[in-house]
């Protein structure tokens, strides 16, 4: 037999060769092994473990290939792993044979688990031989995941618990560098959890494990500290009281000393994250009925150890030991109690005895911090409620800081009053939130420097207004609607600039506390009227209250999108209401009414489009379908027979009538078809589309020429793809070509090329490369290349009132990576082709798209387009160097690498333009000296004395924000290379 | 994380000073429209010298010089006009070891920070410091800052204290 002559050579060598062959083949077949060969090939492996130590690791590699098949006899199993633990002396073997070790004894354990607990814990004993003394990585993985396996399936420990825990733990803290280069990418943090997994599997390890982990996180070294905090916080997942009692008060005294003394807020946060896990474990324990509950004895440590420093609000330990008792308080509805009960009555007590502003608002946050901690455990029986015993007294000082002359007092006041209010039902009383609710009214119409306070006041009305709005409805609407009529008639008085913020507090503080439907159907009308009323007066109107009235409007719209009835509430009462207005508006021509002409203004239309989008986008599609019915035929027929008042003086005819003021209107069409989701059908869309065509040509008002484009842009966006579409598409093209050939509409033209261009683009429709070339074409036009350069950012940016996702629009993701990609290799061939005069054209468009494009998306692209943007640094052009130094600052950040060859060209542009006549300019060319100092410090250093010097100019800047950018940058510059830095 | 000092104490509990009196942060300076406008010229005030040296990190503790009352704005005097500048700090004990330490790293933010044309005095406010006039004397003294800048220790110590807060 030619198999049996190297196999049985006297030379060791040779067997192995042969046993090597062998072993190669059996991992091929092993699948096809019968029984009868199976046990044979074993018997035989078995024996040769035996042989010259040069043969073991192709005896071992045999056998995991034998450990694989599926047919091996019971029994076998354990006599392969007994004669492995009896013959090999795993450890000094190299790596790679001990991983088959370990990998033989894994395909065991996956496939002959009760084989293998027969061997009892001798098993055990046999692995911990084989991997004591394991150092490398890859085997340590597989090793770890060995023990976590004995111990989850329940392998017999027997009497080497120690042992086990022993030949793991030596590994604890992890302290692990991955090799550059490293091809097995095993990193360090691997190692950390699968080391942790097996220390935390069991409460059998606690005796040992507790006084490991308290020594580590008593050490110097902050990666230890993390490690044993974090595994601390694993363990208490499967211990009880019984494993730690022993162990709490050193573990809370290490803990305390962490949160007290550290400087890193990773350990404070693991340390506090490790507090809440063992109290969790403690509340969460079983107890006997006789054992005593190691709980309340630890929750009792802990506040002795922390409630002093509650009462010295000026030091610097109150907080990490507020933080403490809050993390404690944060682990069970038992714990919270306890602590609460303890802590609350000695914080309300702090409270009084302080007398200081600064020092009460301390208190009061510790109090708000205990408050949220409430909310997190529900409370089903109403008798147990914790907070029912101090509710009059927290009530009494949330109002004593809601009075206080100290804003940030006031503050805490109010975040804390809506805390209180969030709490399960029933805790205020009618009485109490009345005494509330005048306190908001009051601070909502807080005077300037307070804004912060006015501004939560309108947040906290918001919040409690949903929980309670009859107490907002009968003591704040009332109250705000006397206040805007007080408004109606001063104006006739002309006490106006002293009532002027006063009204449009009123104003915001009616849309901030419309957060419930039955509040909204008060303060709406309320808006509404207020409306009318302005239009009605006689006293001259200033835009500004119209805009403030539209953007109340707003708010109450954003805040009713999200109840369906609510929403189609506020669109049928308030569209028809602003339209019919508007449409009187426009056709007072001859009358005297300011307020009228007021209505037609840029920035009044502009707030309306904002208000009928927002009250458009959420509605359902049959509710959309039957306000288009209505609204379309009112452009389009001139029928009015939907608005509340319908008398007018003439026709409404927008698209064929010449008045300017009528076809102004078209923006308010835009602003409601351009909102509809996609799937409601617009009537006479056919009609529509060419009426706003010929309209975005018009000459002579390009308010309504633009808004027109807009409106047949975004319709084009929606439209599904098909003949129709096309037939639109047609139109345009040859309206903007038309256009753009003729002297007269060239920027009608051009504009209307732009919003078409921006439909497509979003949608990836075929077309829009066609149209992005005809507008890279403009760049080099005399006339409208600095446009087309604009146009750049428009069609890349996000527009707020038409083409939105909001509202429904076709927009892909990825639409600008895309725009990048398919076109920025043009814009810089054409940079380079076009005359010198236009040149700054196409650098500012290729800014544009830059400046928007993520930065990830940008980087790989860098190398090709750097020399562009440094050529773009000498543009003399204010808007080009702005958003070239804006692109190139957060490169600086992200690729030092690609910049450090072209620091001499870097340093010296940007020390230019610090000095620019802009100011806009020099300071971001200050952010990028700033940023050059990411950049390898060895590339850097060369230049540092000469920056230093350079960087004092700017330091002298006649403007503080130039200065300030200035002195950050010197400063960086002066630290590198420096010792401490 | 300032080596000698907070990574340190943490261990031993070593401070001269554990529990501190600490002092709210000043916010960001609100930017106003006239900062805003291109044409006017800011003059340097004591706010903004004040927002120099407020950030400035104590030796010992992870606090700032403003957390700890060591610099507040009032004691910031400055005239643009005269280029002139002074800063009264307060160290938190009269027998704190980092005086020195502390008016270094003040004089050398406004040396970094400040136009050239700035005549600059950093001193202890009077009556707060066991050593004062020594203190003030060394500070004054152009040479031994200098000196004191040439020795690495030193410079590194006083790098960390004005190094960003990681």
């Amino acid at each position: 037999m030619p198999r049996g002559s190297s196999l049985e050579n006297p030379e060791p060598r040779t067997r192995e060769r042969g046993i090597q062959l062998l072993s190669q083949v059996l991992l091929q077949c092993h699948s096809l092994l019968l029984e009868k060969e199976v046990v044979h090939l074993v018997l035989f492996y078995e024996n040769r473990l035996k042989d010259h130590h040069l043969v073991i690791p192709a005896v071992l590699r045999g056998l995991r290939a034998l450990s694989l098949c599926v047919t091996l006899p019971p029994g076998l199993a354990v006599s392969v792993l007994k004669a492995i633990f009896q013959e090999v002396h795993v450890q000094s073997l190299p790596q790679v044979d001990r991983h088959t070790v370990y990998s033989i004894i894994t395909n065991f354990m996956r496939t002959r688990e009760e084989e293998l607990k027969g061997l009892g814990a001798d098993f055990t004993f046999g692995f911990i031989q084989v991997m004591d003394g394991e150092k490398d990585p890859r085997n340590l993985l597989v090793a770890f995941r060995i023990v976590h396996d004995l111990i989850s399936r329940d392998y017999n420990l027997g009497p080497f618990v120690e042992e086990l825990f022993e030949v793991t733990s030596c590994y604890f803290p992890i302290d692990f560098t991955p090799p550059p280069n490293d091809p097995h990418g095993i990193q360090r943090e691997d190692l950390i959890l699968s080391l942790r997994a097996v220390l935390a599997s069991t409460p059998r390890f606690a005796e040992f494990l507790l006084p490991l982990l308290i020594e580590k996180v008593d050490s110097e070294i902050l990666s230890a500290k993390l490690d044993s905090l974090q595994t601390l916080n694993a363990c208490c997942a499967v211990y009880g009281q019984k494993e730690l009692k022993d162990f709490l008060p050193s573990l809370w005294a290490s803990i305390r000393r962490e949160v007290f003394q550290t400087a890193s807020e990773r350990v404070e946060a693991e340390g506090l994250a490790a507090l809440q896990s063992l109290t969790a474990c403690l509340s969460r324990s079983v107890l006997r009925a006789d054992a005593e509950d190691h709980l309340d004895f630890f929750l009792s440590n802990i506040l002795q150890d922390c409630r002093h420093h509650l009462c010295e609000p000026d030091m610097k330990l109150v907080w990490p030991s507020a933080k403490l008792l809050q993390a404690a308080a944060g682990a069970s509805a038992r714990a919270c109690d306890h602590i609460t009960s303890n802590v609350l009555p000695l914080l309300l007590e702090q409270f009084h005895r302080h007398s200081q502003s600064n020092q009460r608002r301390t208190i009061l946050e510790m109090i708000l911090g205990f408050l949220k901690l409430q909310q997190k455990w529900s409370y089903e029986n109403k008798g147990e409620r914790p907070l029912s015993a101090f509710k009059d007294q927290l009530c009494s000082l949330i109002f004593t800081a809601l009075t206080d002359p100290n804003t940030q007092l006031q503050l805490v006041g109010v975040r804390t009053l809506t805390v209180l209010g969030a709490q399960p039902a029933d805790l205020l009383s009618s009485g109490d939130l009345e005494l509330a609710v005048g306190h908001l009214y009051r601070l909502s119409f807080l005077e300037e420097d307070a804004q912060s306070c006015r501004v939560a006041a309108l947040e906290a009305s918001g919040a409690l207004a949903t929980l309670y709005p009859v107490a907002f409805s009968s003591h704040l609407v009332p109250k705000l609607a006397e206040e805007l009529c007080m408004g109606e008639s001063d104006l006739a008085r002309e006490k106006r600039s002293t009532n002027c913020s006063r009204h449009l507090r009123c104003l915001q503080a009616l849309s901030a506390v419309s957060t419930h439907p039955s509040i909204v159907k008060e303060t709406l009308p309320l808006l509404l009227q207020h409306l009318c009323q302005l239009n009605k007066g006689n006293v001259v109107v200033e835009p500004s209250e119209v805009i403030a009235v539209c953007q109340s409007l707003q708010r109450v719209a954003e805040k009713c999108q999200l109840d369906p009835e609510s929403c189609w509430y506020f669109h049928q009462t308030a569209i028809p209401c602003l339209l019919a207005l508007a449409v009187q508006a426009s056709m007072a021509e001859k009358e005297h009414s300011i307020m009228r002409k007021v209505l037609l203004e840029d920035e009044v239309l502009a707030a309306m489009v904002s208000v009928i989008g927002t009250a458009t986008t959420h509605l359902s599609p049959d509710l959309a379908a039957q306000s288009v019915a209505c609204i379309v035929p009112l452009f389009l027929d001139g029928n009015i027979s939907f608005l509340p008042e319908n008398s007018f003086p003439c026709r409404f005819q927008p698209f064929q009538d010449g008045s300017s003021g009528q076809r102004r209107l078209v923006a308010l069409l835009m602003a409601f078809v351009c909102s509809l989701p996609r799937n409601v059908e617009i009537p006479q869309l056919n009609q529509l589309m060419r009426e706003l065509l010929e309209l975005s040509c018009c000459p002579g008002c390009p308010f309504s020429s633009t808004a027109a484009a807009k409106c047949f842009a975004g319709l084009l966006n929606k439209h599904p793809a098909g003949q129709q579409l096309d037939e639109f598409l047609q139109l345009a093209v040859d309206k903007v070509e038309a256009g753009l050939g003729s002297g007269a509409h060239r920027s009608q033209a051009f504009t209307l090329l732009l919003w078409v261009t921006k439909a497509l683009v979003l949608r990836y429709h075929p077309l829009s490369s066609c149209l992005t070339d005809r507008l890279m074409g403009l760049l080099s036009d005399s006339e409208l290349g600095p446009k087309a350069a604009d146009g750049f950012s428009l069609l890349m940016s996000d527009c707020t009132d038409v083409l939105t996702r909001a509202g429904h629009a076709d927009v892909r993701i990825m639409f600008r990576q895309r725009f990048f990609t398919d076109n920025v290799p043009a814009l810089v061939q054409g940079f380079h082709a076009a005359p010198q005069d236009v040149k700054p054209n196409y650098l500012k468009g290729l800014s544009h798209v830059l400046n928007r494009l993520p930065k990830p998306v940008l980087l790989p692209e860098l190398p090709t387009l750097l020399s562009l943007l440094l050529e773009a640094l000498s543009c003399p052009d204010c808007v080009v160097q702005l958003s070239t130094l804006s692109c190139l600052q957060p490169l600086l950040l992200e690729a030092p690498q690609v910049m450090s060859l072209h620091v001499d060209t870097l340093v010296t542009k940007f020390l230019n333009l610090s000095s620019s006549p802009s100011m806009a300019v020099r300071i971001a060319a200050l952010q990028c000296m700033h940023a050059l100092t990411r950049l390898p410090i060895p590339v850097l250093l060369p230049y540092k004395p000469q920056v230093i010097r350079a960087l004092a100019k700017p330091l002298d800047d006649k403007k503080r924000l130039v200065r300030k950018e200035a002195v950050s940058a010197r400063g960086e510059w002066f630290l590198l290379g420096s010792p401490g830095s | 994380m300032v080596g000698g000092g907070g990574g340190g104490g943490a261990g031993g509990g070593l401070l001269e000073n554990a529990n501190p009196l600490i002092y709210e942060r000043s916010g960001e300076r609100p930017v106003t429209a006239v900062e805003e406008d291109e044409q006017v010229a800011d003059s340097i005030d004591a706010r903004e010298i004040f927002d120099l040296i407020r950030s400035i990190n104590d030796p010992e503790h992870p606090l700032t010089l403003e957390e700890l009352n060591v610099v507040e704005q009032v004691r910031v005097q400055v005239s643009d006009p005269e280029s002139t500048v002074a800063v009264a700090f307060t160290p938190t004990i009269p027998h704190c070891s980092m005086a020195t330490l502390i008016g270094l790293s003040i004089k050398v933010k406004l040396l970094r920070s400040l136009p050239q044309r700035f005549k600059m005095d950093v001193h202890i406010t009077p009556g707060t410091h066991a050593s004062e006039h020594a203190v003030n004397k060394q500070l004054a003294d152009k040479e031994r800052v200098a000196a004191a800048l040439e020795n690495a220790h030193l410079l590194e110590v006083v790098n960390q204290c004005l190094s960003a807060r990681s």
